[in-house]
């Protein structure tokens, strides 16, 4: 399997505090890959460095062969890497439709952008019946179906997401990860999913990373280290 | 009476004594002696005034006021009904004709209130750019208008070119200069940026002030050009323009309200646009936007320029009007006063600046009598709509308008 996006090394540092230590993984095209770890273990400030927000001081980050570490962020969504971020982060005071055409922003196609649009609204129902309200008006559950709507307005060939089950409810947090093994299997979306949740992140994952005090602890098939005692202890709860 | 409205009285009261605590002071220390007499005249007209609003309130509230608020609130929502109906030119024509109108049913002060208005609504609505969609906090916006000002100043003293051909430079020199201040402040956010747009706001006019050989320093300039229009002239056959310099105020007007229509309309596109979008975003979330491919720095700078851009016009048609120009116009509280009509009448709502401008500077006009007590009255209002309305008098509203659905 060809590799999608591959970090070899990386590093980098908010001020002089080193948040990541020579971070390598890499996330095969069409597969579903999970970083777990506990807070602070550096999985956001990972993905926050693969977009450029978050600069790397060290090591390189290659998207589809090529180096994107001195690419700005801004340029990203258009090469088709997309990212929901930590706290969903939508547009409180835009209106649901706005927030959607903001995910399509770098788009120059109105007809295409109209078409998924409408798939979206077909996919998310209870977003088409809220299309006109403020988003900072949606629940919990309907904002985090609204940031990854917006990201999927980008036609995103992966899609990097920050901890989708992030104060909701066991049951609404199935149903986020239902809509994204949908978006992989249908869409051939790639996807890199951050979670504290492990075990929900393992069922969906074919492989995953563990993450602690900012570098890759271990590496496994995500059914394997499900068994894992260790794993299983310390992320699990069994 | 209830346990609530026993409280509401009780904190009612409080508020009234503590107003006389703090008006006493202002007004019945002179010169080293104590009066009582003028402040407590004062403080028992605000007290009658306000328990009388106070009770109404109360009693609205009790709703002992319903059988006259109800047909009312019916008359009131039936009228709102028909005029939703109407089509939007009901609204325009009338509007637009008593715009046109309005130099020859009024006097000279009343032109002279209505252009300072006008003026406002530019700088107001430009500004509104920057802080109400953009989120950005400029508190140094003045710097613009007097960019705006002195350019034509310069242009009109020096290479005597015309109004006309000037307002476009005056233009273009403000966004030059809005790039320049915002290519070093814009990567800063929030309070910090607040701060540093004070700071080069104060530069701007410290320049202007001292640099005596371009500006002529707290002197200022004179001998500005008015604006002035060709009109055509048929003489003995020939056929030719004659140059009239318009020093009229009613032809002053009507070039300020050219100005201010088409900063109504820019802005309004602006607004409904991609790029109105783009700076809502990056208003709302930064980094979210950025995430979403929105080159945010860029974005902001260009916010930044559209915005002197209008404050630049608006500047040109000040030092034609006035016919001279110095510092002194473009100080710190200009900014402000800008700002509180951003404000006050809403952040990002058209409506609602012009709203903010003509209450900031027609009605102190219409209040000259009190005088004395401006500020009061401005502070005391503004504390109210803090109450009242805190998203300003006509808070922006426009759900679902610019990318409404298409099934």
């Amino acid at each position: 399997m060809a590799a999608i996006l591959e970090l070899d090394n990386v590093s980098a540092h908010y001020g002089r505090i080193q948040a990541l230590r020579g971070v390598s993984l890499h996330v095969g095209e069409g597969e579903i890959v999970t970083i777990i770890g506990a807070n602070g273990a550096g999985k956001s400030t990972t993905l926050m460095t693969i977009c450029g927000v978050v600069r790397a001081s060290e090591g390189d980050v290659r998207y589809m062969g090529e180096s994107i570490r001195e690419v700005r962020a801004d340029l990203l969504p258009a090469r088709g890497l997309c990212q929901v971020p930590e706290g969903r982060r939508i547009f409180p005071r835009l209106t649901v439709s706005e927030n959607l055409d903001m995910g399509a922003f770098f788009r120059r196609d109105p007809d295409g952008i109209e078409q998924d649009r409408s798939m979206i609204f077909r996919l998310f129902p209870v977003l088409y019946e809220r299309r006109r309200q403020y988003g900072g008006t949606l629940s919990g559950g309907e904002q985090q179906m609204l940031a990854i709507a917006r990201a999927i307005m980008g036609q995103p060939k992966m899609l990097l997401l920050d901890e989708p089950s992030l104060g909701l409810s066991p049951l609404f947090s199935q149903h986020i990860f239902k809509i994204i093994r949908n978006i992989n299997e249908e869409r051939g979306v790639t996807i890199l999913l951050v979670e504290q949740n492990a075990n929900i992140a393992l069922k969906l994952a074919d492989r995953a990373y563990v993450m602690e005090t900012g570098t890759v602890v271990m590496e496994d098939k995500a059914a394997a280290l499900r068994e894992n005692p260790d794993i299983k202890k310390a992320y699990l709860g069994q | 009476m209830t346990r609530g409205s026993r409280k509401s009285w009780q904190y009612f009261g409080l508020g009234l004594a503590w107003f006389y605590f703090l008006l006493w002071p202002l007004l019945g220390i002179h010169d080293g002696e104590l009066h009582f007499r003028e402040s407590l005249l004062v403080w028992l007209r605000v007290a009658v005034v306000t328990t009388i609003c106070f009770a109404l309130y109360r009693l609205g509230k009790r709703g002992a006021l319903d059988p006259v608020l109800h047909p009312a609130g019916r008359a009131r929502d039936a009228v709102a009904a028909a005029l939703s109906r109407a089509p939007r030119w009901m609204f325009w024509l009338p509007l637009g004709a008593l715009a046109l109108a309005y130099p020859m049913l009024t006097n000279r002060y009343a032109q002279d209130v209505a252009i300072n208005v006008l003026v406002y609504i530019c700088l107001g609505l430009g500004l509104n750019i920057v802080v109400g969609l953009c989120g950005l906090l400029d508190l140094g916006y003045i710097a613009f208008y007097g960019v705006g000002a002195y350019t034509y100043a310069l242009l009109s003293v020096h290479y005597s070119l015309p109004f006309w051909v000037s307002l476009p430079i005056c233009a273009i020199f403000a966004a030059v200069a809005g790039c320049i201040i915002g290519y070093p402040t814009l990567r800063m956010r929030g309070d910090y940026l607040a701060i540093v747009t004070l700071g080069f706001g104060e530069i701007v006019r410290i320049v202007l002030n001292n640099w005596m050989a371009l500006t002529g320093g707290p002197n200022g300039i004179l001998g500005i050009k008015s604006p002035g229009v060709y009109i055509p002239h048929l003489t003995d056959g020939t056929f030719s323009f004659e140059y009239l310099a318009v020093r009229k105020l009613e032809y002053l007007y009507y070039i300020i309200l050219a100005l201010a229509v088409f900063t109504v309309i820019a802005v309004y596109r602006i607004n409904f646009s991609r790029i109105g979008r783009a700076f809502e975003a990056i208003r709302e979330d930064e980094t979210a936007a950025e995430l979403m491919g929105v080159n945010t720095f860029r974005f902001k700078l260009l916010a930044y320029a559209l915005g002197a851009v209008f404050g630049g016009l608006a500047g040109a048609f000040f030092a034609a009007r006035m016919r001279f120009v110095s510092p002194e116009s473009f100080t710190f509280i200009e900014s402000a006063m800008v700002l509180a009509m951003v404000v006050l009448g809403g952040m990002g709502s058209i409506p609602g600046v012009i709203l903010g401008a003509l209450a900031l500077v027609a009605l102190p006009e219409m209040f000259r009598g009190f005088e004395l007590y401006r500020m009061l009255a401005f502070g005391g209002a503004m504390a109210v709509m803090m109450v009242v309305r805190p998203a300003g008098f006509w808070p922006a509203a426009r759900l679902g308008k610019r990318s409404d659905d298409t099934e």
